[in-house]
């Protein structure tokens, strides 16, 4: 008799995707260095107990020693306890920022692909006006007007953090939007979501037990480049003196100091701009990774 | 006998794939004389494609690969000839349309540039006089207003009259061998009709041979001299029309023809429409004996010891089943 | 009308809500501000009363929203952009001072973009997977994960600091005439264009890879290589043609983004652009000039997707003619 195609083997969607993850080695590797990193921004702190701003002008600007493994800056600070703390405002005004988009994205991906009137043309019209802001000059207008106000509600480092995380999260949802709306248009005519709404599933239902689920895998992959772009955007406003306040040492912040340094302290510069491009090359392959893994072209 | 215009002796082609090699043709055996049109049959996934495919090396290289064979064109092996010199025999020598007019055609470039870069790079025609060789091919098709619509984009045509400019294109160099790879399937019944019949004029006045690839029956009925069946990347039966519609010998040929429907029976009898059971075997791993033993109503054991080959029966008339082998003496 | 201008007119006619529609988002932004973004209207004695005057009234804080809105909007379309605080000009002559050097830059960049992507992209797609394509790739990810200020500061380390081979910077009035003129121009642009170029080619590569590969395995590819062409036609001629149209998508919708990169560059080379007028104007509040410099931007994103737009049109008849 004609046998069956397929040998027992597990059959699972997730796990198709971990494998295919797998072969990816770049995405591999940058995943183990980023949970490295990650690790040490978050635990370091507890043995490397040096102060952020521990001033010793006997200290300045030293290269990488036993004493100070990155260094120090010019006003004799620990560079490496600083770069941690760093580190964990990138971590969480990345995570943060991609939340925020993520939400805006898909409740607005997921009306516009439900409606099947007039609101969903006019939800991507706006998506597409918001698409065509300039990113960079509109963060820095935001930023400009509201600084102020934003203090006064939240504390100095409070008020900045919440304004960047909902400007550069206000800023990146229309991806996500698109990508939910369009999966919501192929999925919403499947029988399967036919079938639950024959069995009198209301709409919410329909969205988020059958067709939220399907829609994940791009969504998965544009959440992770979200994090790497919230990431540069703090960082390149830091840099550009007009991020967190001034004693906050972000990665781009310490860039912004070491600048005018580059001739006689360079290691300065370099660290943070090392870490830098080290976690977002990592996000990077991760997100190529997982679209390997994830491709909506194969079966998921 | 004359010399074939087109022979292929045991061509393999096969595709490397995640799963596995997928051996799409397993040792396939055709032979075209001048002039002739020779029907190749089959269901989807049988390897007529690809075969014809193989002829002009137009398979992707990376994963596929002509494993085993020669294909003699003019006494001249293809098979070892490198893309540049398969551009010199290609759309000159042999050319072939394809199945898809609505995509076979290049949308951001005219119908007419498309015509005449073949002409001008094989018959080194003049930009002018390759324009007026276009507009006359275009003419022989019967493309209306073929001066206007020479400068029009393929979008502006349907797919009849794609297909008709793909036809054009395809003989402008005046081929020896025209593949036509299921030229009909997409189109609509009348006007596939039209475009058989187009075919059929094109050869009366070219006189080239036509390798014409289906798997619709009644197409091969109509226009082929010879009919090739394959089944699961194998030739299992080879014939002249008449032949074998009057008396297939093959048990999947048999059972091919049986379940064309036909009007005068459906209107006398009421029968089911006859099915051949089963499906068709994995081209992965195929089976170490005949590939249809499966599905046969009149399997024996000696079936699944080796693969039967194609011997004559006489008259021109080939099969590939051990029903017509008489036992050896062990 | 021809086929095409009726096309161009159709964009614009597109065009022109998403400008509006800009602008009411700027506007609101500016109306939502808490504060006064023109307190310094009151206290900065370095305006005369006359434009102070005009000012108020230009900008009607008492005025309803979309009354001020609409007088905004007139007065921009009209090209008057107030007066600046800081430089005690009107804004649009200090504006058009400066876009030139930042439309150099960012038109520099773009075509070294496209000069390095497009060769790479089409080979790596020709050869996918072959050692060529795997370095490239890592290559272009490299490139996009480095931001535009460190790279700046890498290449200033080596090439100015370093090797005193190149000036940091960057001066709109060279004292020297003739070649030597151009030379000196060329070698103080060329640190900031490539820091730029490298960024965008770096994506750019990787989009033109896969919208070659898209392509080269369509039907009609297979027929231009049936018809014996040879490869190389059939490459350059039937899948680079039709690989460019969503390169050229690309290319305007990142048009926000360079904008991004190009206040970054100047501000590393201290480029006299509109990317610098920006912050130096953040940092004096100086608030008609920041409003203005971001409605320009604004403008020029509008303006680069009508130009995609064009372009598109006239590479893919499919468009023209619907």
């Amino acid at each position: 008799m004609v046998e069956p195609q397929r040998a027992a083997r597990q059959f699972s969607p997730w796990l198709d995707a971990w494998r295919r993850f797998r072969r990816h080695r770049l995405a591999v590797a940058s995943a183990v260095i980023l949970v490295a990193m990650i690790l040490s921004i978050l635990f370091a702190p507890l043995l490397w107990k040096v102060a952020i701003n521990d001033i010793d002008f006997t200290a300045r600007m030293q290269t990488p020693s036993w004493q100070h493994p990155f260094g120090t800056d010019d006003l004799g600070q620990d560079l490496l306890a600083r770069m941690l703390y760093g580190g964990r405002i990138s971590l969480a005004v990345g995570l943060s920022a991609m939340v925020v988009a993520l939400t805006v994205g898909t409740i607005i991906g997921a009306v516009a692909g439900m409606s099947r009137r007039w609101v969903g043309p006019a939800l991507m019209w706006l998506t597409d006006l918001f698409l065509s802001l300039p990113a960079l000059p509109l963060l820095l207008l935001v930023i400009y007007l509201f600084r102020d106000a934003l203090k006064a509600a939240f504390g100095p480092e409070g008020g900045v953090f919440v304004m960047i995380v909902v400007v550069i999260g206000g800023l990146r949802w229309m991806p996500v939007a698109r990508l939910v709306r369009a999966q919501f248009l192929s999925l919403r005519e499947k029988e399967f979501v036919e079938a639950a709404r024959a069995l009198g599933a209301s709409k919410v239902r329909q969205v988020v037990r059958h067709i939220l689920p399907n829609a994940l895998g791009p969504v998965i992959v544009a959440a992770t480049i979200d994090v790497a772009a919230a990431i540069i955007a703090e960082s390149t406003l830091s840099f550009l003196g007009l991020g967190f306040p001034p004693d906050i040492p972000t990665w781009g912040r310490i860039l912004y100091d070491a600048k005018d340094y580059l001739d006689i302290a360079p290691h300065w510069a370099l660290f943070p701009g090392a870490a830098i491009f080290l976690t977002v090359l990592s996000i990077n392959f991760i997100g190529d990774g997982l679209r390997d893994a994830l491709d909506p072209r194969r079966v998921m | 006998m004359a010399e074939p215009l087109l022979e292929i002796r045991g061509l393999k082609t096969h595709f490397a794939t995640e799963d596995g090699i997928v051996q799409a043709v397993d040792g396939v055996d055709i032979s075209i004389a001048r002039g002739e049109t020779l029907g190749v049959v089959g269901e989807s996934g049988c390897g007529k494609t690809v075969t014809a495919l193989s002829v002009l090396k137009l398979i992707a290289m990376p994963p596929g690969r002509i494993v085993a064979g020669q294909i003699l064109y003019q006494g001249r092996d293809l098979a070892p000839l490198s893309t540049a010199e398969m551009d010199r025999i290609r759309a000159k020598d042999i050319a072939m349309v394809f199945q898809e007019p609505m995509t076979s055609l290049n949308p951001v470039y005219t119908i007419g540039e498309q015509i005449a870069e073949v002409l001008r790079r094989h018959e080194g025609l003049s930009r002018k006089a390759a324009l007026e060789r276009t507009i006359e091919m275009l003419r022989l098709v019967q493309i209306p207003n073929p001066d206007k619509r020479v400068h029009d984009y393929p979008h502006q045509f349907s797919g009849g009259m794609r297909q008709r400019v793909m036809i054009a294109m395809a003989l402008s160099c005046s081929p020896k061998l025209l593949i036509a790879d299921e030229p009909t399937t997409a189109l609509d019944v009348t006007i596939q009709a039209q475009i058989l019949e187009l075919l059929q004029e094109m050869k009366s006045r070219f006189g080239m041979a036509i390798m014409l690839i289906t798997h619709a029956m009644g197409v091969v009925a109509e226009t082929a001299q010879r009919v090739v069946v394959m089944y699961a990347g194998k030739v299992i039966e080879e014939a002249p029309v008449e032949a074998l519609f009057a008396d297939p010998k093959h048990p999947y040929t048999q059972g091919l023809i049986r379940s064309i429907p036909r009007i005068d029976t459906a209107a006398t009898r009421k029968a089911r429409l006859e099915a051949i059971p089963g499906v068709v075997p994995s081209l992965l791993k195929p089976p170490p004996g005949c590939r249809f033993a499966a599905r046969c109503k009149h399997a024996m054991p000696r079936c699944r010891d080796a693969v039967p080959p194609l011997l004559e029966v006489g008259g021109g008339h080939k099969v590939a089943c051990v029903l017509y082998q008489p036992e050896m003496a062990a | 009308m021809t086929v095409m201008g009726r096309y161009l007119l159709r964009r614009l006619l597109i065009a022109i809500p998403s400008l509006l529609g800009i602008s009411v988002v700027l506007f609101t932004v500016l109306a939502l501000a808490p504060g006064d973004p023109f307190g310094e209207l009151a206290t900065n004695p370095s305006i005369p009363p006359e434009v102070r005057m005009a000012l108020r009234e230009k900008f009607g804080i008492d005025d309803p929203v979309a009354i001020r809105y609409v007088r905004w909007i007139t007065a921009m379309l009209q090209g008057d952009w107030g007066f600046s605080f800081a430089s005690r000009i009107n804004v649009d002559t200090l504006i058009l001072q400066r876009l030139p050097a930042t439309l150099f830059v960012i038109g520099s960049a773009q075509v070294l973009a496209l000069m390095i992507a497009i060769p790479v992209g089409v080979y790596a797609a020709t050869r996918p997977y072959s050692l060529f394509d795997q370095i490239s790739s890592t290559l272009a990810f490299v490139g996009f994960s480095l931001p535009t200020f460190f790279t700046g500061l890498l290449l200033i380390l080596i090439f100015s600091v370093q090797l005193d081979w190149l000036p940091f910077v960057y001066r709109a009035d060279i004292d020297a005439t003739g070649w030597r003129w151009y030379w000196e121009h060329f070698r103080q642009a060329v640190m900031p264009i490539t820091v730029l170029g490298l960024f965008l080619g770096a994506s750019m590569t990787r989009y033109v890879r896969s919208a070659v590969l898209d392509v080269i395995r369509l039907d009609y590819v297979t027929t231009a290589r049936a018809k014996g062409l040879g490869e190389r036609v059939v490459i350059v001629k039937h899948v680079v043609r039709n690989a460019l149209i969503p390169v050229v998508t690309l290319v305007a919708l990142q048009m926000p983004a360079i904008f991004g990169g190009a206040i970054v560059t100047e501000q590393i080379f201290r480029i006299p652009g509109i990317g610098s007028l920006l912050i130096s104007a953040i940092l004096a509040n100086d608030t008609p000039v920041i409003m203005a410099v971001t409605f320009v931007f604004a403008c020029l994103v509008v303006f680069f997707n009508l130009i995609a737009d064009v372009l598109y049109g006239w590479l893919d008849p499919r468009i023209t003619l619907a």
